[in-house]
């Protein structure tokens, strides 16, 4: 048959499984230091693992989920991601009792900030959910109830401050994702997605802007990514959907997976597309744009079975794509692989 | 000893607490509850025998919503579990009722949660049982559960409901018009399902998840070796000092409140059911049970105040029960018969 692209490599071991949470497995690249670190969340507690770019030396750290100020009971995490920011990379973690943001060693705890209950519906769950760094100043984040906000982060210190709190969404925010390569004019810088499936699309700045509003079709938006002005969404129904940032449109339909899509990502010198589902699939995908008809296009590249494991995360390793790293429920690895 | 576990579950005291909005209980807190519903009648187990009826459900249940093809199928396999029950007690009108009581509140607190909200309960469900790999004889054989504890996912089959057949791609132009359409293929051998379970009082629930596993004669062996390794960062959880003590006792309190125990004597004769081959072989699991995959019941003497632990003691009393006379039925037919309600 034809080559595969890509072959499996050594793992790399956790201390237990990861939590069939969406998005659950984040990366950050340390180039100058040839290390990669690899995050993903087990429940009440983050596993972080460090491993050399020769594959032989790994450090592992646990970090906890904060309670609340009263323990009434134990905190969950939902989510951590590294925030690269030009001066900075932050790990924030975001769980049912607030929202926690550590140096990116995860050594110090720079910020904490506790969700109010109060504002909440009673009897609806709560907690904190998708995370990104944006316009090279702010992390976004988003709560159950739909807001999502917006903090200040100085170059360095922990004056980091609530600049704004956006209130476009009426369900649980899902995902949050900015923009990885060059968008173009009046595409904005960053996508916000929810349970119902409404994605919104902002751009950055003192004030953020909404510039559109993609409805929603009958199933949640559990990924979302923004490179070169297109929106990747996947959705509980296993589609992949593209859409043009500037003005919604939807440009591509995928029939991709068989089960609940977990996790997406982007490899953006190459647009490569990773989604990752309960179906126990990896699919890589290639983005591009025709030139001369300015139409959006994706093809199949790759398929890799995880057998038996439902993905939970899944992360390109290197910015063009060459190598990913997948963490499934219940499995106490992540496993990566990379071109052949 | 099936109408009285059955009344006793459905009882509208139990129920009601049951349908509070309240977080997940601790794995300790349910195993209290789910020792005092095995003694609801005048059946008595083991310790050991206890444990490993908890192990069974554990796994079965654990399967049973990882399975789940769509997040809201947890509520069918819900309907699929009450049907059963409701067929145990078809004789008995008054209890039949209690179920279908019970039957009617699920579907008015559960049918209108959206697709996103079932999926935070099931995503809570399997933090609950993250890390467990107890391997269940039943499921080995069946091919269900690999040598390693962990589930076989199929990647053939009925896609789940409102699911495409994966493979098509559909692109665009910026008026709306499909301008490509390509297709890819994987291992995976996926067909369109033919209809929706129904999620009405009565119906064709269509899954089979939550359907009795045992309706036909099953060894119900579980398998400890190579299971407790994983289960080393949970051991923290049993042996640390609970600060949460207090207020799982509250719940506890609330929730058993409801929950009758029945002493076997006077004229009933009470039996002991043994899920193993023999008495020896149960007394040997007790003694050989990994200390990380022992259910460590909520120690009452935990709490320190007097009032609360007096109204405990009340409560929870006597768990420990005096053993009945022997006698007990043929162990097949017991053991039979008990693990129908699973």
């Amino acid at each position: 048959g034809p080559r595969r692209m890509y072959r499996k490599e050594k793992s790399i071991q956790l201390k237990s499984g990861s939590a069939a949470l969406y998005n659950n497995l984040s990366v950050l690249r340390l180039p100058g230091r040839q290390l990669a670190c690899f995050s993903a969340v087990h429940g009440p507690s983050l596993s972080v693992v460090s491993a050399a770019a020769d594959g032989l030396g790994f450090s592992h750290r646990q970090l906890q989920a904060k309670e609340g100020g009263m323990a009434v009971s134990t905190s969950v995490l939902t989510q951590a991601a590294w925030c690269v920011l030009p001066s900075r990379v932050l790990l924030v973690l975001t769980s049912q009792k607030g929202i926690q943001m550590y140096e990116s060693d995860g050594s110090i705890m720079v910020y904490w900030h506790a969700l109010d209950i109060t504002e909440h519906p009673p009897a609806q769950a709560v907690f904190a959910r998708g995370i990104a760094a944006a316009g090279g100043r702010f992390v976004c984040v988003g709560t159950s109830s739909g807001l999502v906000l917006v903090f200040d982060i100085p170059p360095k210190g922990t004056n980091i401050t609530v600049s704004e709190v956006l209130e476009q969404h009426r369900d649980a925010i899902t995902d949050i994702a900015a923009e990885l390569g060059q968008a173009p004019d009046g595409a904005g810088d960053l996508v916000t997605a929810d349970d119902a499936g409404t994605l919104c699309v902002w751009s950055t700045g003192e004030e953020f802007a909404l510039l559109s509003k993609i409805p929603a079709f009958g199933f949640t938006c559990s990924s979302v990514k923004l490179w070169n002005g297109i929106v990747a969404a996947g959705y509980g129904n296993g589609q992949i959907r593209l859409y043009e940032a500037a003005t919604g449109l939807l440009r591509a339909e995928v029939n991709a997976h068989a089960r609940w899509i977990y996790a997406l990502d982007v490899a953006p010198q190459t647009g490569k597309l990773l989604s990752g589902a309960e179906d126990s699939f990896v699919h890589v995908w290639k983005l591009s744009r025709n030139p001369d008809t300015e139409d959006v296009e994706i093809e199949h590249c790759h398929a890799e079975c995880v057998t038996d494991t439902q993905v939970c995360g899944a992360r390109f390793c290197d910015p063009e794509g060459n190598s990913f790293a997948v963490t499934g429920y219940d499995l106490s690895e992540i496993f990566r692989y990379s071109r052949a | 000893v099936m109408n009285d576990i059955v009344t006793t579950m459905f009882n509208k005291k139990f129920m009601e607490e049951l349908f509070k909005p309240q977080e997940l209980y601790s794995k300790k807190a349910l195993r209290t509850v789910y020792d005092r519903l095995a003694h609801a009648s005048i059946m008595r187990l083991n310790q050991a025998s206890m444990d490993k009826l908890y192990d069974l459900m554990t796994m079965a249940f654990k399967y049973q919503v990882l399975l789940c093809p769509r997040p809201k199928d947890i509520l069918l396999v819900t309907f699929n579990h009450l049907d059963a029950i409701k067929d145990f007690v078809r004789d008995s009108p008054g209890i039949l009722n209690q179920v279908d009581e019970t039957f009617r509140q699920l579907i008015e607190t559960y049918s209108c949660l959206s697709a996103g909200e079932f999926q935070l309960i099931r995503q809570t469900l399997l933090i609950f049982f993250q890390d467990m790999h107890i391997r269940v004889s039943i499921f080995l054989k069946d091919k269900v559960q690999n040598s390693n504890g962990r589930f076989v996912l199929p990647i053939s089959g009925p896609v789940p409901w409102g699911t495409e057949v994966p493979g098509l791609i559909r692109m665009f132009n910026r008026s709306g018009d499909e301008v490509k359409r390509t297709e890819f293929t994987t291992d995976g051998n996926y067909v369109t399902p033919q209809r929706e379970g129904s999620f009405d009082l009565y119906g064709d629930r269509v899954l089979k998840l939550g359907t009795n596993m045992y309706s036909v004669t099953r060894p119900v062996e579980t398998h400890m070796s190579g299971s407790s390794k994983s289960l080393a960062a949970h051991a923290k959880e049993n042996i640390a000092p609970n600060p949460l003590a207090k207020e799982e006792l509250n719940l506890l309190a609330r929730l058993l409140g409801g929950l009758e125990i029945k002493k076997p004597g006077g004229s009933e004769t009470g039996f002991r059911l043994n899920l193993f081959t023999t008495d020896e072989e149960e007394e040997h699991a007790a003694l050989t049970r990994p200390e990380e995959l022992s259910y460590k019941v909520i120690n009452i003497e935990a709490t320190q105040e007097p009032g609360r632990r007096a109204e405990l003691s009340r409560i929870l009393g006597e768990l420990e029960v005096a053993e009945p006379r022997p006698g007990s039925p043929g162990k097949g037919a017991a053991l039979l018969a008990l693990m129908d309600g699973l």
